[in-house]
């Protein structure tokens, strides 16, 4: 039964998910937009509440067995604790019973999202230009043939879309453009073929209980 | 602005043949009208839409360019309507004869799909034709996949030095068919570090792909033997921000210094931050995705990348089981004839006039 009762809601749930593709009866839509955006974001909001109480266990943990850096533990915590109260008392934009200002000074959710957490995930964005010219550093060494015909291609590409390139040929902009269009979306469209085909495959597995390891494997 | 003067001299030809029904295929609460151009297009405004409900009293209820001949009407469904099409110039109209009345409902079957849905029954088909002769004993032969041939050597490795196993997960949701892919393998992996008594780490960031995977390890544990060596802290929840996951990520792959990482799932532009953090760390890399724009990234830093359907496959080929290979070798079998045709379809629509296409519309 503890197996069994899963695997006969997933085989209900995806037959429904793939009648309204078939269907555009009001009905088959209107139930299909309720399971996808309602009771899915109720399912998702008790899943944040596991989340979050699994997020604090571990850090709770850690303090308490002072593993390595267990010190940054307490801030998690303390955000953790005092942007809860601004968020849920203050609103999200300070129109709660909480004031969420000292002054001129906004310190509601809204304010705290766009000054701390915005700056923070473009600084982590902006590392990537560092990681993408060590990756390219390590892609483009002509090890082999493959990396040699990747060298080759990167480089009339990079030649190709910049204004020097015109300058030492003119059909080097033309060529740039070919292998973009013509190789490249080859293969990407050869990938997504694939995809699509292996997508349908999966999800048949799974609806007729074939594929079980999401259960931890076992029959 | 002679042949305007003329027109308004002489008199504006109105649309011909005017015609409504029910929009096809849909789910209701619509019309579509259709109408021959006015002989007097070419200097046209465009053409104005009008309805009523009773073939008396029209009102205005849309207007379309000139050359253009089919207007789609939100109505309500049951009640009647007629309509009418007027060319417009300036202050001119030159009106269409009346439709008759027209009811607009609900459709239970979108008829442009079935070809779809045939397609879907044709390799459902082959799919289950090959999971029956494996039921049946039949043994398959599946091509090796380098990045999971390597799962093996990687839990291993990560055991003989005493280090543990990250995997992530990524940013999708549990939906994504890369998600579900991705906790399949996760089942696998977690059976093997049950069995070798290596630590796995594995970051969440989403709370229900985070619940659905504490179970799938939890479950990996027990199936094993072993459901004292599971670590519910293992499996957890770091965040749902793009970038602040990347961070808790890279922290720990600083600090903890697995022996093997895995990213396998669906990536955004974190993909490199992660995999070039885990290769400083020289840690082996095992990555999958079906995210085409992270590909590249995935196959420069990492020591082995799963390529789109190769992560579905995964399950299968790691765990052998013969169920799962009958299905990867009717998937192959599905792709090998839908290719064929595309070929053939192809070919025969570059050579020829037949509309053959058009099945693929």
């Amino acid at each position: 039964m503890k197996r069994k009762f899963p695997l006969f809601l997933v085989f209900i749930f995806g037959i429904l998910g793939i009648i309204p593709f078939l269907i555009p009866h009001p009905v088959v839509q209107n139930t299909d937009d309720f399971l996808r955006n309602n009771l899915l974001r109720i399912l998702a909001a008790f899943a944040l509440v596991l989340g979050l109480g699994s997020l604090l266990k571990v850090h709770m943990d850690k303090i308490k067995r002072k593993r390595q850096n267990w010190q940054y533990s307490w801030i998690l915590i303390i955000s953790f604790i005092i942007s809860s109260i601004i968020g849920l008392f203050g609103g999200v934009a300070g129109t709660g019973p909480l004031p969420t200002s000292i002054g001129s000074f906004p310190f509601d959710i809204q304010t705290l999202y766009e000054n701390i957490i915005v700056p923070l995930g473009s600084t982590m964005f902006a590392l990537l230009a560092f990681f993408m010219a060590s990756a390219s550093y390590r892609a483009f060494r002509a090890r082999s043939f493959e990396a040699t015909l990747l060298l080759a291609a990167s480089f009339i590409v990079m030649l190709g879309i910049i204004p020097f390139g015109d300058r030492i040929s003119h059909h080097l902009p033309s060529l740039a453009q070919w292998i973009m269009n013509v190789p490249n979306v080859a293969g990407q469209r050869g990938i997504l073929f694939g995809v699509a085909l292996g997508t349908i495959a999966t999800a048949l597995k799974i609806i007729l209980g074939i594929e079980r390891a999401w259960l931890g494997g076992g029959e | 602005m002679i042949a305007i003067f003329l027109t308004a001299l002489f008199g504006l030809a109105p649309p011909s043949n005017t015609t409504a029904y029910d929009t096809p295929n849909d789910g209701g609460g619509s019309i579509t009208v259709e109408w021959q151009l006015s002989p007097d297009d070419a200097i046209l405004e465009g053409y104005e839409i009008y309805r009523s409900e009773d073939g008396i009293d029209f009102k205005k209820v849309g207007f379309i360019g000139k050359n253009r001949r089919v207007y789609k009407d939100e109505t309500e469904d049951g009640k009647k309507y007629f309509y009418k099409v007027a060319a417009v110039i300036d202050t001119a109209r030159a009106y269409s004869e009346a439709t008759g009345g027209v009811v607009s409902s609900a459709q239970w079957i979108d008829l442009n799909k079935i070809n779809i849905f045939i397609a879907l029954l044709i390799f459902g088909s082959i799919i289950l034709y090959f999971i029956y002769h494996a039921r049946r004993g039949k043994e398959f032969y599946l091509r090796e996949i380098a990045g999971l041939k390597a799962v093996d050597d990687a839990v291993g490795r990560a055991t003989e030095m005493g280090k543990p196993i990250l995997y992530c997960l990524g940013l999708g949701y549990v939906e994504d068919i890369a998600t579900i892919a991705s906790l399949n393998i996760l089942g696998e992996v977690a059976k093997k570090c049950a069995q070798y008594d290596t630590k796995l780490i594995c970051p969440n960031a989403d709370p229900i792909v985070y619940t659905v995977a504490r179970e799938i390890v939890k479950e990996s544990y027990t199936k094993v033997g072993r459901p004292d060596a599971f670590d519910p802290d293992s499996v957890y929840f770091l965040t749902r921000s793009q970038f602040a996951y990347a961070a808790g990520v890279d922290g720990i792959m600083m600090r903890e210094r697995p022996a093997t990482n895995f990213f396998v799932g669906w990536f955004y532009a974190e993909s490199l931050i992660l995999a070039e953090t885990g290769a400083a760390t020289g840690a082996i890399q095992i990555a999958g995705t079906d995210a085409l724009a992270q590909l590249p990234f995935f196959v420069t830093a990492c020591d082995y990348t799963l390529i789109g359907e190769e992560l579905y496959a995964a399950s299968a080929y790691i765990s052998k089981e013969p169920l799962l290979l009958g299905a990867i070798k009717g998937e192959d079998w599905g792709k090998l004839i839908i290719g064929t045709v595309l070929l053939i379809a192809s070919v025969i629509g570059l050579l020829t006039k037949l509309p053959v296409l058009s099945i693929f519309k």
